[in-house]
């Protein structure tokens, strides 16, 4: 059942007023030209997966090679690029485009991003350290993380030990998140909470993985093109129908016109009677 | 425009609310929905608005001060919050804070706001009420 996640970019945040009185806190992501870009197949690649492309990169600042793989899929060169393993059943064709329809208001997802940066912290603001007291005597000390191991035995500090260094700026992924709301035409996808990552920062959706999978997802994903073939198809039912509806009511305006005519004709057949009558 | 602030500007046009021209010092009623298991009234608290926050976008909220049997209470509200049912000014009070804060260290006489006498109505609020 594993499909397709998308690319997203984190607009940023806002808050929505529900009906019955609640505020969501929101996260804006929107999907920019998110096109199918490559395919592995098992035959080929030993796995199956989608590499899909999002953003919009200038053609000069793509290296040969990147261009000559953009150019192999006929789409344009993309800012960003991400492979996501799929089931061989839900493949994608190559140039397909995405839409914020393949997830709906009130499923749960997966976001990750990368991280803001923090550079070299502490281990107060890295791991939640308490740091040393105020008073009683601490000197110069009093964000320090402590002791770091015993004595002697075993004379050293084992490995992994939680210290200072650099906080930030790494992959985290924040799990189950609901959707909120969708809006397709600007691409747009608000899930409830915050997301990893700063505004412009690219972020990866998938559906949940600690949630069973949605029975009304769409497989093998919302695709542009498919809405394109519903939307012509609705039309054209519509037109059809409204041509049905014409056609019904110029017959219903005929048969008037004829009983009209038949009503005409039979009162002036009526007169010439009566003229007759008079007559004679 | 950027994208945040539009669909902000979005909602609070849809949301539709009609809120009236007020700041700190003014003497404001908010009729406000409470749910009581199913059914739901309105319930206003009236008192001195002390507080403004975060403009008049989606984000905006205000604190209302009033004293209740002896006891001073302080309520903030979403500015936009569906459970607003409405707000009225009662009161234009004259003030020189944008924050009154210093009303929570005031009991009685010297917690008192002078009115103000002067007031005129924003332009853009009058043509939109013409």
């Amino acid at each position: 059942m594993l499909r397709s996640g998308v690319i997203a970019k984190k607009v940023g945040m806002t808050r929505l007023f529900m009906e019955d009185g609640k505020q969501v806190p929101v996260t804006v992501l929107q999907l920019d030209g998110l096109q199918v870009v490559g395919t592995r197949t098992a035959d080929r690649d030993g796995y199956t997966a989608v590499q899909l492309g999002a953003g919009e990169a200038k053609a000069k600042r793509v290296s040969k090679p990147m261009r000559g793989h953009f150019a192999v899929a006929k789409v344009a060169p993309k800012r960003k690029l991400v492979e996501f393993r799929v089931a061989p059943e839900n493949l994608i064709n190559v140039g397909e485009e995405i839409t914020a329809d393949h997830y709906f208001a009130g499923q749960f997802v997966d976001v990750s991003g990368t991280s803001i940066g923090k550079g070299f912290a502490g281990a107060m603001k890295r791991h939640n350290f308490g740091g040393l007291r105020a008073s009683h005597g601490v000197s110069i000390s009093h964000r320090a993380h402590g002791s770091t191991g015993q004595c002697q035995d075993p004379g050293k500090v084992f490995k992994g030990k939680k210290m200072a260094g650099h906080m930030g700026a790494a992959r985290v992924t924040t799990q189950n998140l609901q959707v909120v709301r969708t809006d397709a035409d600007r691409g747009l996808i608000m899930v409830k909470g915050a997301v990893p990552g700063s505004k412009g920062g690219w972020v990866t959706i998938k559906d949940a993985v600690k949630k069973p999978f949605p029975e009304n997802a769409i497989l093998p994903a919302a695709l542009k093109s498919a809405a394109d073939e519903a939307r012509r198809l609705a039309e054209e039912a519509a037109a059809q129908a409204a041509a049905e509806e014409e056609a019904a009511a110029k017959a219903a305006a005929e048969e008037a016109a004829a009983a009209e005519e038949a009503a005409l004709k039979e009162a002036e057949a009526d007169i010439a009677a009566d003229k007759k009558d008079d007559e004679a | 425009m950027n994208l945040i602030a539009q669909l902000e500007a979005e909602q609070v046009a849809e949301l539709g609310k009609d809120i009236p021209d007020f700041k700190a010092g003014d003497t404001i009623r908010v009729g406000y929905k409470v749910t009581e298991g199913t059914r739901t009234r309105v319930q206003n608290y009236e008192g001195v608005c002390i507080s403004r926050k975060n403009g008049s976008g989606i984000a905006g909220s205000f604190t209302v001060r009033k004293i209740s049997f002896g006891e001073g209470v302080e309520r903030v509200f979403p500015l936009h919050s569906t459970n607003i049912e409405s707000i009225t000014v009662v009161r234009r009070g004259q003030v020189r804070r944008a924050k009154l804060y210093y009303l929570r260290d005031r009991r009685g006489k010297s917690a008192r706001i002078a009115e103000k006498t002067n007031y005129k109505p924003k332009a853009d609020a009058a043509d939109a009420n013409a």
